[in-house]
């Protein structure tokens, strides 16, 4: 199964990961990170290909992704 | 276990100081891939500008000379003529190279200077607050241009690729954007063709960025996005509009 480590300091929740990640695995959490914002987190762990695509679309670099 | 995505090794692990959504981080990633593909960290000089990519050198592990306003070409020059072993490149936005740096980006390309240019275009002075740039788009709101830009008292957004592009100075020029997948792939590869001008020694090598800036724009990141592809790719054509192989170099 692939490897999605989330730097979620990092994450502003912009949302571009969620948006284009083809599975729908991604979605912001209600927790607060310590910029103040609510991180992303892997709701749907099964269904993720490790395909990077979220990995390429953040624009702060939060995901390293394994397989 | 494969890594398929990391952090490049010439982008500082820490957190840029960009709004959300904003693809400057995107950009910066990219040019960071590039320099780690080549093996120039060690080499590296780049030429800042202003705006809101005015701290470059907290976020790239390289050499970083900081620009006045527009003239990032002209440094470049100087170092580039200075130390000609030395990968340089320049970072610019639209305000900064499409306006009050314009004699600079035009004769550096005509001049041939064997540098490497990133030129993000994002409609707008960011930094200052979202006034009218060269690039503002005909009808777009900004804090100077509040009734949208009209052609008859501000001019028509300007195409700097594609008037670049047939100076004879430039050896590769393209337009790309990073608002999709597939749109991140081309773009990932223009940089690396400009980095590869210089190294070949053809000649300027500039790349366009559509970008977004959804701060300056007023709408959210995701809504910014699908702005790219809705109005400024009809308006600013993503392509390769120049690239010199050997046999053509004058
Ligand atoms: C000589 C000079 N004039 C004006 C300014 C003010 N100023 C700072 S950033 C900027 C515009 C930056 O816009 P752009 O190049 O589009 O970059 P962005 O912030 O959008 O990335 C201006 C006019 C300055 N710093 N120096
Ligand atoms: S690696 Fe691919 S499938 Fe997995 S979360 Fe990211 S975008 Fe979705
Ligand atoms: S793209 Fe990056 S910053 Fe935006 S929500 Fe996803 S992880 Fe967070
Ligand atoms: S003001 Fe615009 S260009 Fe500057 S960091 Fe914010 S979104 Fe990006």
């Amino acid at each position: 199964m692939p490897r999605l480590t989330i730097h979620e300091d990092r994450c502003k929740a912009c949302g571009l990961c969620v948006e284009f990640c083809p599975k729908d695995c991604l979605a912001l959490s209600d927790k607060f990170n310590p910029q103040g914002y609510h991180p992303v987190e892997l709701v749907n762990p099964d269904e993720c290909t490790g395909c990077a695509i979220c990995a390429k679309m953040c624009p702060d670099v939060v995901f390293k992704v394994e397989k | 276990m494969k890594t398929v995505f990391e952090r490049p090794q010439s982008l500082v692990d820490t957190s840029f100081h960009f709004c959300p959504g904003c693809h400057h981080g995107t950009i910066h990633r990219l040019v960071a891939e590039a320099i780690d593909e080549y093996k120039v960290r060690e080499t590296t000089i780049a030429a800042a500008s202003v705006g809101c990519s005015v701290f470059l050198y907290d976020y790239f592990d390289i050499d970083v000379v900081e620009s006045p306003h527009g003239r990032a070409p002209a440094v470049a020059t100087g170092i580039k003529r200075a130390n000609p072993d030395k990968f340089v490149f320049v970072y610019q936005g639209d305000g900064d190279l499409a306006a009050i740096g314009t004699a600079e980006i035009i004769h550096a390309a005509n001049r041939g200077e064997n540098i490497t240019v990133i030129f993000v275009n994002n409609t707008v002075y960011g930094m200052t607050g979202g006034q009218m740039a060269p690039t503002t788009m005909l009808g777009q709101r900004t804090t100077t241009s509040p009734y949208g830009r009209d052609f008859a008292q501000d001019g028509y957004p300007i195409r700097m690729t594609e008037m670049l592009a047939q100076l004879e100075g430039v050896g590769y020029a393209a337009r790309v954007a990073v608002d999709s997948p597939a749109h991140l792939g081309k773009a990932r590869k223009a940089i690396m063709k400009a980095f590869a001008t210089q190294i070949e020694n053809r000649g300027m090598g500039f790349v366009e960025v559509l970008c977004t800036c959804p701060t300056n724009w007023g709408m959210g990141p995701i809504e910014a996005n699908k702005r790219i592809a809705a109005e400024m790719i009809p308006y600013f054509p993503l392509g390769v509009y120049k690239e010199r192989t050997g046999s053509d170099f004058m």
